[in-house]
């Protein structure tokens, strides 16, 4: 088929050549495809206009790219073992990965949201979601390290998160699968109006950024998919899109598509918030993880919860409805002005827009059409504000442009459509290559989109890259829209599976980012700030070596007295001040991964030695021309040998 | 007399200037370096442009074998230099002040700025000396022996004023905020010297 189009268009092409000016068509045809590569390129030196924080989906991870170049910068371990840098590996970072379920090395990464401060981008924090494990991480962006995870207790899929309110006041996390609140052992079939949706309002600390769960309100039990906070004149409420509001607890791609319309959830979370502080809601207990790192001591601490607050919404009069939306809505999308509401019904063809104002009116006006669970819902045709014909199949997500434009992608007809806010009406559509899932315009979930860009995730590569076997990357599409109509300019492909993303202008963060960290600042226990503090010490069969690192030697690099069964704690200290001069470290048949250690930074790798001899380790990042030369040795005793415990350098 | 005199308090005033802007810059900028290391010499010691600088390019200069830079109590230099020049400000001044009274004539004037180039150039030639020092005493044990192509083993003093490229660095010598106002301030006594001269030649006139 697609040969086809083609040989259509070149014979096209062909009747124009031999209709007008030769020169002049070849011309302008050039000179359109130039314009493109020079709207992407940015030149060797040059920097990108905008960051781009990628969700890594099933890595884990947050990728961060450059747009428009499509450059990737960093990969940002958050909720998987990193071997790269040893997080998730080393002595400081495990906790980091400690969950109710004990160590938990890996998680699906989802939503990405900047922090904002009054419905804009800050560019403080980056929150995400891990999925499949329930639990939402902070990163820093000075440092473009993970800070905070914490676990969501009583949520199963945390697939609704983790979208903040516009100061920041909270990051919201909802469960996608139901389940029982508190877990118990029960049938499954019992699922219907026995499991719950806890959905989540984590708080975060204005000043450092430090999360703690205010409360979770126990829904009823449909799957929480998506959601997005209210701003402008809806701050205060959050809108969550539910499937299987049949409560199917098997075969769900059938069973859980039967109604006709699902429900946008809405809940006003000041009424909630307001009812908690006023000593409402119940305190259960509950066992959930809580694990910070410090830049001072490089160290993370993990600390399990016992209790959550949780509130019962029927108990709350007016702070939760439900508007009925067309056939199992995913993105859950709110306009720069507040005043919107999109749920982008993925099994029709149409987008359903919700009024806010209509919805006050109706709140107002007791239009309700039943209830579910004791919550009411609100009549659909009271809320409706217009919906999109948009002609496309599968609509899943919008994003805004601060131009009163809108723009979703349509999973199953593979294209990106743009249409206008009010009027309802289809502007434009571009194909996707193929199959798009989620979609990013810089700050275009806030008050104020930058616009220029929409980004599209794409979840099927097939060929547009050089086959790589049966794995593919994924692939993200460019589109310039500062046009009236979108323009594809660009292609790159993504890691992991980037199911949204966050994009941000450069001059936000860049500035702030940090280049080392202060050697005279590291708190770290058995960090070595001195060369002379440079030792080696037993206790029992536990060997601490306390170690620095500069270009371009181990301080001690000669180290004898290990025995056979001892566990040994590699603790390192990078002592170089300057940026970009990050040092390795790698011991010959650790069970683990490498340490990373950047300027300033101590971080600890145990080694149990198991077979006698004289093992060497070295630096792993070429660090100076004597980089080769960054090496050292460990002499391993039998474990009943004599040998002193010693170490050296130079001698 | 006045005007002179009033310009010969202000030009040693200048000098004051030293006690708090650098003297004199060197900045050292290489591929790998697109932000140069930089190092501020004052009188009183010799600073690091940002932060870490000192720190890096000793541990730069350590694989050619070259000292670290010195801290302000092993060079000489860096106790006695605030004495001279707060000598040499509290004299200028007092020139100035008594040629306000007509207790000194304008001759004084030249004479200081004549003693101050005198010592100007005796610390330039001592700087260059222990720039000298610093870029060709290396330790025998360096880790990296460049030679020149004719086999004399390779130098890295710093160009006392001006730019040179040394192996990977561009380094750029060059005076700061400090020794330019310095410099007017000098400048501004032999200004004083004339204006006083031709101040004398009206009273002798009339």
């Amino acid at each position: 088929m697609r040969k086809i189009k083609y040989s259509i268009l070149s014979l096209l092409g062909l009747v124009m050549v031999f209709t007008s000016c030769n020169d002049s068509g070849k011309k302008s045809r050039g000179a359109l495809a130039s314009n493109n590569a020079e709207k992407v390129y940015v030149a060797p030196g040059e920097q990108d206009e905008f960051y781009a924080f990628m969700s890594g989906g099933y890595s884990g991870n947050l990728t961060v790219y450059g747009l428009p170049s499509g450059r990737m910068f960093k990969e940002i371990p958050v909720f998987s073992q990193f071997a790269t840098n040893g997080y998730g590996y080393s002595e400081e970072t495990k906790p980091m990965l400690n969950t109710s379920f004990g160590f938990v090395p890996w998680d699906d990464s989802h939503h990405p949201d900047i922090s904002q401060t009054n419905g804009e981008l800050d560019g403080r924090w980056i929150f995400i979601n891990g999925n499949n494990t329930p639990r939402i991480a902070r990163i820093d962006l000075k440092t473009f390290e993970t800070a905070e995870i914490i676990e969501v207790p009583n949520s199963a899929g945390n697939h609704s998160s983790s979208f903040i309110t516009e100061n920041t006041e909270y990051v919201v996390a909802g469960t996608r699968f139901s389940v029982p609140v508190p877990q118990r052992d029960m049938p499954i079939n019992e699922y219907k109006g026995n499991f719950k949706g806890a959905l989540s309002f984590i708080s975060v600390d204005p000043e450092d950024g430090e999360m703690d769960i205010k409360f979770q309100i126990l829904m009823p039990g449909f799957n929480y998919d998506l959601s997005h906070p209210g701003r402008g004149k809806s701050h205060g409420w959050f809108f969550f899109t539910t499937y299987n509001t049949e409560e199917a607890n098997s075969l769900l791609e059938v069973n859980a598509s039967q109604n006709d319309k699902d429900f946008i959830a809405a809940i006003n979370w000041k009424k909630i918030e307001e009812y908690v502080n006023n000593g409402g809601g119940t305190k259960i207990p509950a066992n959930y993880a809580h694990n910070i790192y410090s830049d001072e001591d490089h160290t993370a601490v993990s600390t399990m919860k016992k209790e959550v607050l949780t509130v019962d919404p029927t108990k709350v009069p007016g702070a939760v409805y439900f508007l009925p939306t067309p056939k199992s809505p995913h993105g859950c999308d709110v306009d720069p002005t507040g005043s919107y509401i999109i749920g982008n019904g993925k099994l029709s063809a149409d987008l359903t827009v919700h009024s806010f104002d209509k919805m006050l009116a109706a709140i107002e006006g007791k239009k309700f059409d039943g209830e579910a669970y004791g919550i009411p819902i609100l009549k659909f045709e009271d809320v409706l504000a217009g919906t999109v014909k948009s002609g496309g199949l599968g609509p899943l997500h919008t994003e805004f442009d601060g131009e009163g434009n809108a723009y979703t992608t349509f999973f199953i007809s593979s294209e990106v459509v743009m249409w206008k806010l009010g009027t309802w009406e289809v502007v434009d559509r571009k194909p996707t290559y193929y199959s798009v899932g989620h979609l990013m315009i810089p700050g275009g979930n806030s008050r104020k989109p930058f616009g220029k860009y929409v980004v599209a995730m794409n979840k099927i590569t097939k060929d547009r890259y050089l086959p790589t076997g049966p794995e593919l990357e994924h692939s993200a599409q460019l589109y310039d829209i500062s046009g009236d109509k979108m323009e594809l300019i660009y292609d790159f492909p993504t890691h992991g599976e980037p199911h949204y993303a966050a994009g941000i202008p450069a001059e936000l963060i860049a500035p702030k980012s940090q280049k080392i960290y202060k050697l005279a600042e590291n708190k770290h226990p058995r960090a070595t700030l001195g060369v002379n503090d440079a030792r080696v010490e037993r206790d029992g069969n536990e060997v601490h070596v306390y170690m620095a690192m500069i270009r371009s030697h181990f301080t001690p690099d000669n180290i004898e007295g290990i025995k056979v069964g001892d566990k040994v704690y590699f603790h390192i200290t990078n002592h170089e001040q300057d940026f970009d001069v990050p040092h390795g470290f790698a011991m010959i048949g650790a069970n683990n991964s490498e340490l990373l250690i950047m300027p300033g930074q101590t971080k600890t790798l145990v080694w149990e030695p198991k077979q006698v001899g004289v093992w060497p380790f070295y630096c792993t990042d070429f660090c100076s021309a004597l980089h080769q030369e960054m090496q050292g040795y460990v002499r391993v005793s039998p474990t009943n040998s004599n040998v002193d415990l010693t170490w050296s350098l130079g001698e | 007399m006045k005007k002179a005199s009033v310009l010969m308090i202000i030009g040693p005033l200048l000098l004051l200037g030293l006690y708090f802007f650098p003297l004199w810059n060197i900045m050292l900028g290489a591929p790998q370096y697109p932000d140069p290391l930089g190092m501020n010499i004052h009188i009183t010691g010799i600073k690091g442009v940002s932060e870490f600088d000192l720190q890096n390019i000793d541990g730069l200069n350590h694989y050619i074998g070259m000292k670290v830079i010195p801290k302000p109590e092993e060079m000489w230099e860096f106790t006695v230099f605030p004495y001279v020049i707060g000598g040499m400000v509290l004299l200028g001044v007092i020139i100035g002040l008594l040629g306000y009274m007509n207790k000194v004539s304008y001759k004084w004037f030249l004479g200081w700025f004549v003693l101050m180039s005198i010592l100007g150039v005796l610390g330039m030639y001592d700087f260059n000396a222990w720039l000298l020092d610093y870029g060709s005493n290396l330790d025998p044990h360096a880790i990296i022996k460049v030679v020149n192509p004719d086999g004399t083993p390779m130098t890295y003093k710093p160009p006392l004023l001006g730019y040179q490229k040394m192996l990977n660095f561009d380094v750029t010598s060059l005076p700061h905020v400090g020794a330019y106002m310095m410099f007017v301030g000098m400048m501004l006594t032999v200004v004083a010297f004339f204006v006083g001269k031709k101040e004398a030649g009206k009273i002798k006139n009339t």
